[in-house]
């Protein structure tokens, strides 16, 4: 039987197990709407803008490891994706992007709503089409989930004609497909694999340095058992933050920029330095030249690309970091060999002494609200059990610090492209994913008002997200480096003429908090909390001059932080 | 220094600009490009002349691989190899005396003349880069009128082939 390109489009979705499609309608995708109207299978949550969609797809994504699913219209509705589509680029997140396109044969016309979706996308996705042929659409569908979710996952764009979505074909969806020019690696070389166990073995200050790619890549577990058997200290970057237990004893907290003391001084001591799903980021390194000066390092990656990148590595492994790491414990048993205890007892020695400096500390008397001191209560009050979405800035960076994940896929932020606006919505996504779970969105008053207009699509579905706002009536990070870099001259990053949140949160329909008095920081969070049916929006009136601390400045290198 | 690298590609539409916009986003430097399609007309070869620093071809490598579309790859220069790339020159030709100096410069290099007027010749001329621009020099610069080159293209020698 033929069905419709619409009808097939939403087939697709359905053989996919596709459960929430994002996204917003328009013109070119009208044919679209029709058959998911007349279905019940694949949900459509409405956002309010179209970086909410990607958004919302992109926390979602983050949240259950299953790809995000977007729909836009064409033109104005793909370029306000963008923002989000390169979001989850950055962060190798799987998307699934459809839009909408001007029927085939006005494309190239300036019709009404084009735009070069496959072009304008090109440089932030994984890989794009666009299908001209009713007969092509299965199969491209079929392909970009594959893509988006294989390999290193990323954003696809599937860029989809208004009159394909008219014109009949027969519908056939395969159930496998493998392509001659895409063939992901499934598992690490085994000689690699036994240098790597050998030099490891050998280390006398050995340090594991992981990040996102071992939450993308399923790795916890693995990860978390060859760390324990070896006794090694481990550190997280901000997107990794998760994949080990952070109340662990071993962990050293998160390094990089705001990382810990203890973290990046023991990155620049190392004498081994095991890279796992990390990418050398330059918020990690400091200064290259300066980076891990007496360090071997071992770097397992899916992405051949990401090894010798930024630092040149002495023992590449590509492969799939959960096959990688379950095979190097495998080879650590086996061997019946230990790591050299002795120079390890004195290590974790010179780590303590590290870690005593307590760089984290902050003025817990202060008669204002800490920041810091709402985030502490925060993960005392949830059990660290909650999922913590956050947008860009210094909130982002106390959450990281102060909220401490156990577990993998609870920290949800945009780390690569470092984008405000995206809390909110990634939220949205989360909270979908998982309704009966605490979904916290740790923001600011600059981050929050980027895509405030998705508290009308948490009211819509009733979503009772939690909104933690951190309001110090400035763009925090760019007023600390003002501070720090240019004499205090705060060039435009005051926040006047701000909304009454409590007020705009009611007008949506939500529930609205100030609190100005940090006794009152626990007694509204805890009152929060209990709200299950639509959002609770708590504005914190902040220390204007607080900083993040440590830091590193940049430029500089890991040994050269600024403490408090 | 200078390498080449020769690429199978899915023949897609898109493709050249994935390869063209890998090149531009990441700042790497291209000095030719030629595509057409194989044998298999679902395959275009490519075969890319650039320049950069072991690390930085290396990265190239690993990028223009990671390309959806990429089959297969190989940097020619890695070992024995042909390059080619043909001139088409179009020279201001009158005159008995100058018409036969030009011939006979053509003949040596092993040019061959295409098109003839009463005032012009357009040679045609095959080689590696080199002896294109070695011809090019000998001809006196006034004298030509313009000058198209199709970028390298290249082959390993012996037994090694890119296939898909």
């Amino acid at each position: 039987m033929e069905l419709t390109g619409a009808d097939i489009f939403v087939r697709c979705l359905q053989e996919e197990g596709v459960e929430y499609v994002f996204g917003y309608p328009g013109g070119a995708v009208l044919h679209i709407y029709d058959a998911l109207f007349r279905q019940d299978a694949v949900k459509h949550i409405l956002v309010r803008h179209e970086q909410g969609a990607a958004h919302a797809a992109d926390g979602y994504a983050r949240a259950t490891g299953r790809p995000g699913v977007v729909l836009v219209t064409s033109g104005p509705g793909v370029t306000n994706a963008v923002t989000g589509i390169a979001t989850a680029y950055m962060d190798s997140i799987p998307l699934v992007v459809f839009s909408g396109q001007v029927p085939t044969h006005l494309i190239g016309n300036d019709a009404f709503q084009e735009v070069d979706s496959v072009g304008i996308t090109r440089p932030c996705v994984k890989h794009n089409f666009l299908v001209k042929d009713v007969r092509d659409l299965a199969l491209t569908i079929k392909k970009a989930f594959y893509i988006a979710t294989t390999g290193r996952p990323g954003p696809v764009v599937v860029d989809i004609p208004k009159d394909v979505t008219a014109h009949k074909a027969p519908f056939d969806y395969p159930k496998t497909i493998s392509m001659r020019s895409y063939n992901p690696v499934l598992r690490g070389h085994p000689g690699q694999i036994r240098r790597a166990v050998d030099l490891m073995l050998a280390a006398k200050r050995p340090v594991f340095y992981t990040g996102g790619g071992v939450i993308l890549g399923e790795g916890s577990e693995a990860l978390t058992t060859l760390t324990r058997r070896l006794g090694f200290p481990i550190t997280n970057t901000l997107m990794g933050l998760g994949a080990y237990p952070a109340t662990d004893r071993q962990f050293l907290g998160m390094l990089g920029m705001h990382g810990t003391y203890e973290a990046n001084m023991a990155m620049h001591h190392c004498d081994v330095l095991i890279a796992v799903g990390a990418r050398f980021d330059d918020r990690v390194t400091g200064n290259i030249e300066k980076f891990c000066p007496h360090a071997q390092i071992i770097h397992i990656d899916i992405d051949p690309a990401s090894i010798s990148k930024n630092v040149k590595v002495d023992i590449p492994i590509v492969g799939p970091v959960d096959a990688v790491l379950s095979e190097m414990d495998r080879v650590v048993a086996d061997s019946g060999r230990a790591p050299d205890a002795e120079a390890l007892a004195e290590w974790w020695r010179q780590i303590d002494e590290w870690r005593a400096m307590d760089c984290l500390k902050y003025d817990r008397k202060s008669k204002l609200i800490k920041p810091q001191h709402v985030l502490e209560c925060l993960y005392r009050l949830t059990a660290g059990e909650a999922y913590v979405t956050s947008d860009v800035g210094q909130h982002q960076m106390w959450a990281a610090q102060f909220y401490k994940f156990d577990r993998p896929r609870r920290w949800i932020n945009s780390g690569g492209l470092g984008t405000m606006g995206f809390g909110l919505p990634a939220a949205i996504g989360v909270q979908l994913a998982h309704p009966d779970e605490t979904v916290v969105c740790v923001t600011g008053e600059a981050s929050v008002q980027m895509c405030i207009q998705e508290l009308s699509t948490c009211r819509q579905y009733g979503l009772p997200i939690k909104i933690v706002n951190l309001n110090n009536r400035y763009m925090g990070m760019v007023r600390q480096w003002q501070e720090f870099f240019y004499q205090g001259r705060y060039a435009m990053s005051y926040m006047d003429a701000l909304p009454d949140f409590v007020q705009l949160a009611e007008s949506y329909g939500h529930a609205g908090m100030r609190i100005d008095r940090p006794e009152d920081v626990e007694g509204a969070l805890r009152e929060a909390l209990k709200v299950r049916d639509k959002v609770v929006f708590l504005d914190f009136i902040t220390d204007q001059a607080e900083n993040v601390y440590p830091m590193i400045p940049a430029g500089a290198g890991q040994n050269e932080m600024i403490l408090v | 220094m200078r390498h080449i690298i020769s690429l199978l590609l899915e023949n897609e539409a898109g493709a050249l600009s994935r390869v063209a916009g890998l090149f531009s986003a990441r700042g790497y430097n291209i000095e030719s490009l030629t595509v057409a399609p194989t044998e298999d007309a679902s395959l275009s070869r490519m075969t890319l002349v650039t320049s950069g620093s072991d690390e930085i071809i290396e990265q190239i490598m690993k990028q223009l691989n990671k390309l959806v579309d990429t089959v297969r790859l190989i940097d020619l220069t890695e070992g024995p190899h042909i390059e080619r790339e043909m001139l088409l020159v179009k020279v201001r030709a009158e005159g008995g005396e100058l018409r036969a100096e030009i011939k006979r410069v053509a003949e040596i290099f092993r040019g061959r003349i295409i098109d003839v007027t009463d005032t012009t010749y357009t040679i045609e001329l095959t080689g590696a880069g080199d002896k294109l621009n070695a011809f090019l020099d000998t001809l006196q610069r006034p004298l030509i009128l313009e000058v198209v080159r199709s970028g390298v293209s290249g082959i390993s020698r012996g037994e090694k082939a890119l296939k898909a």
